[in-house]
C-alpha cells in the first residue's frame, strides 16, 4: 500500500552521496553545491554517514518545516534510527532538554524561558550597548590591525550571557577554551568529554553556591528548581551547561562571519552604516541569519511513526538529516536566494530551528546582533579585512561554522 | 478575524510579539498570551505573519 510512496531509491548503496558535503572555496558562505544539486534533483533522499548508517537528507524548506514541527519526529538520540554524528568521534551524551522529547523536554524548558521573553530582553538592550561601545572604544584606542573575533565578537555574548545566569567574566577564557574543545569536530571524544567534564564540574559548584545563597541570575532560579525538587543538581549542571555553550559560540560567529559577509558586499554594508531605522536593521539580522546559516552540519531526528513526506515514505526507525543551511536558500522561499539582499524579508528562516526545539535563546541573540551590526560599521566606518580573503581561516571543522579569526584594522 | 492561541504548546520563542505587538504578549514565563481574541483588519498581515513563524504552531487565524 503505502510502499508505492517510497518511490525509487538509489539502488546500489555506493552510490549513496556521503554527508557532510565539502563546502567549495569559491565563495565561503553559501552551502555545499552537492546539496543545492539534491535540492533541485532530490529534495528527500537517503545519504551515508561516516559509519555506514543510511537516514534520510531532507533539502526542502516545506519538508523540513514539516518534519521538525511533527510529534511523530523525536530528536532523542536514543530513539531507533537517530543519525550518528558527523564524525567518528561522536558526541558527549545527552544535552538536557533539547536531546529529550515532550512532555519531558517542554517542562524542562519552560524552567528557562523567561529570561528570553522580549520584554526582558528589551530592558538589556542598554547594557549590551553599553557593552558593545566600550569594546569599540577599545579597539579604537589602538592601531590596527586587531582580531575581530578575540576582542569584538567572542566577548558579547560571552558577557552577557555571563551577565544572565551569574557566571563570574573573569573566569572566561576557562570556559571559552573548553567549549570551543566541546564544539570542535576534530577533538577526540576524550578531549570532548574532559572538556565538558571541567565545566560541568565548574558549573555545578556555582550552582552549589547558589542554592546556599541565591542571587538574581539565571542559575539561582535553576537552583531553586532543585529546592523545589523539580530537578537533581546534574539535570541543572546539563541545564546551565547548555546555555553558556549555546550562548557562546553561535552568536559570536554571526558577529564575525556577518561582518566578513558586508565587507564583502559593500553596497549591503553601506545600506547597514547610513539607515538609522532600527526596523531595518532588525530585517537585515535577519538575513544575514538566513544567508550565513552558522549551523551546518544539519538538524537530526528520528522518525517514530511512518510519515509521508514529499510524497514519500519515510518509515518508523529511519533517521532524517534537516540540512537547514539549504533551506534558507530555497528558490521558492527566498527567490535569487544566493543573494545577500538586507532589504528583502527573511523573517521565515530556519536559521534557530523550527518546531518545539527552535532556538531557545533567538531573542536574546537578536537584540545582541541588532546592536552590533547598528553600531559598528557606523563607528568604525572605514573598517576593512586586515588580511587577503584566501588567508581566512573558516571553521569547517567545528558544529557551528565561522571564522577562527578576522583581521580587521580601519 | 480571529485568533486563537494554544498556551499549551507555546515554546516561548517570542516570535508572536515581534510579527505583531498588537495582538501577542508574554507573560512572565515568556508563554505567549493574547492582547485581542479579534484584532482590527489593520493587523491581519501581522496576524498571519505571526502564524507563520510561531514554531509550535501554537497560533491559528479563524477567518470570519
Ligand atoms: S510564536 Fe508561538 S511559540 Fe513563540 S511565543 Fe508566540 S505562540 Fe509561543
Amino acid at each position: 500500500m503505502a510502499d508505492t510512496l517510497a518511490g525509487p531509491v538509489p539502488e546500489s548503496p555506493d552510490s549513496l552521496p556521503e554527508f557532510p558535503m565539502p563546502r567549495q572555496a569559491r565563495c565561503p558562505f553559501d552551502p555545499p553545491p552537492a546539496l543545492k544539486d539534491l535540492q533541485e534533483k532530490a529534495p528527500l533522499t537517503k545519504v551515508r554517514l561516516w559509519d555506514g548508517s543510511e537516514p534520510w537528507l531532507v533539502t526542502k524548506y516545506a519538508d523540513q518545516r514539516a518534519l521538525l514541527g511533527d510529534p511523530r519526529v523525536s530528536a532523542d538520540t536514543d530513539s531507533p534510527g537517530y543519525p550518528t554524528k558527523a564524525s567518528p568521534e561522536g558526541g558527549e551524551g545527552k544535552l538536557s532538554f533539547i536531546m529529550m522529547d515532550d512532555p519531558e523536554h517542554a517542562r524542562l524548558r519552560r524552567m528557562v524561558t523567561a529570561p528570553f521573553a522580549i520584554k526582558r530582553v528589551e530592558a538589556l538592550r542598554p547594557a549590551v550597548q553599553k557593552i558593545v561601545d566600550d569594546l569599540i572604544d577599545g579597539m579604537l584606542g589602538r592601531p590596527g590591525p586587531v582580531d575581530l573575533v578575540e576582542e569584538f565578537a567572542l566577548p558579547i555574548p560571552s558577557l552577557v550571557i555571563c551577565e544572565l545566569l551569574g557566571v563570574p567574566y573573569d573566569d572566561h577564557a576557562f570556559f571559552q577554551d573548553n567549549t570551543k574543545t566541546m564544539v570542535h569536530r576534530d577533538a577526540t571524544p576524550e578531549q570532548r568529554g574532559q572538556a565538558s567534564r571541567e565545566v560541568a564540574g565548574y558549573l555545578a559548584t556555582l550552582i552549589g553556591k547558589r542554592l546556599a545563597e541565591p542571587r538574581d541570575d539565571l542559575l539561582s532560579g535553576i537552583a531553586g528548581r532543585v529546592t523545589a525538587g523539580e530537578i537533581d543538581h546534574r539535570q541543572a549542571t546539563e541545564m546551565a551547561l547548555l546555555l553558556l555553550i549555546a550562548g557562546h559560540e553561535t552568536t559570536a560567529n554571526m558577529i564575525a562571519l556577518g561582518t566578513l559577509a558586508l565587507l564583502q558586499n559593500p553596497d549591503q554594508l553601506a545600506l547597514l552604516r547610513e539607515s538609522d531605522d532600527p526596523k531595518f536593521v532588525a530585517g537585515a539580522v535577519e538575513e544575514l541569519l538566513r544567508y550565513l546559516h552558522i549551523t551546518h552540519l544539519g538538524r537530526r531526528r528520528a522518525v517514530t511513526e511512518d510519515i509521508e513526506i514529499g510524497g514519500r515514505l519515510v518509515r518508523a526507525g529511519e533517521g532524517v538529516i534537516m540540512a537547514n543551511e539549504i533551506a534558507n536558500r530555497d528558490p521558492e522561499v527566498f527567490p535569487d536566494p544566493d543573494r545577500l539582499d538586507l532589504t528583502r524579508d527573511a523573517r521565515r528562516h530556519v536559521a534557530f530551528g523550527f518546531g518545539v526545539h527552535q532556538c531557545l535563546g533567538q531573542p536574546l541573540a537578536r537584540m545582541e546582533l541588532q546592536v552590533v551590526y547598528g553600531t559598528l560599521y557606523k563607528r568604525i566606518p572605514t573598517l576593512k579585512l586586515a588580511c587577503a580573503l584566501e588567508d581566512v581561516r573558516f571553521k569547517n571543522d567545528a558544529f557551528i561554522y565561522g571564522v577562527h579569526e578576522l583581521p580587521v584594522s580601519w | 478575524m480571529k485568533v486563537e492561541l494554544e498556551a499549551d504548546k507555546c515554546v516561548a520563542s517570542g516570535q508572536c510579539v515581534l510579527a505583531a505587538m498588537d495582538v501577542f504578549d508574554q507573560d512572565d514565563d515568556g508563554i505567549a498570551i493574547l492582547l485581542a481574541d479579534e484584532p482590527a483588519v489593520e493587523l491581519l498581515d501581522d496576524v498571519k505573519e505571526a502564524v507563520a513563524v510561531c514554531p509550535a504552531a501554537a497560533i491559528r487565524l479563524v477567518e470570519q
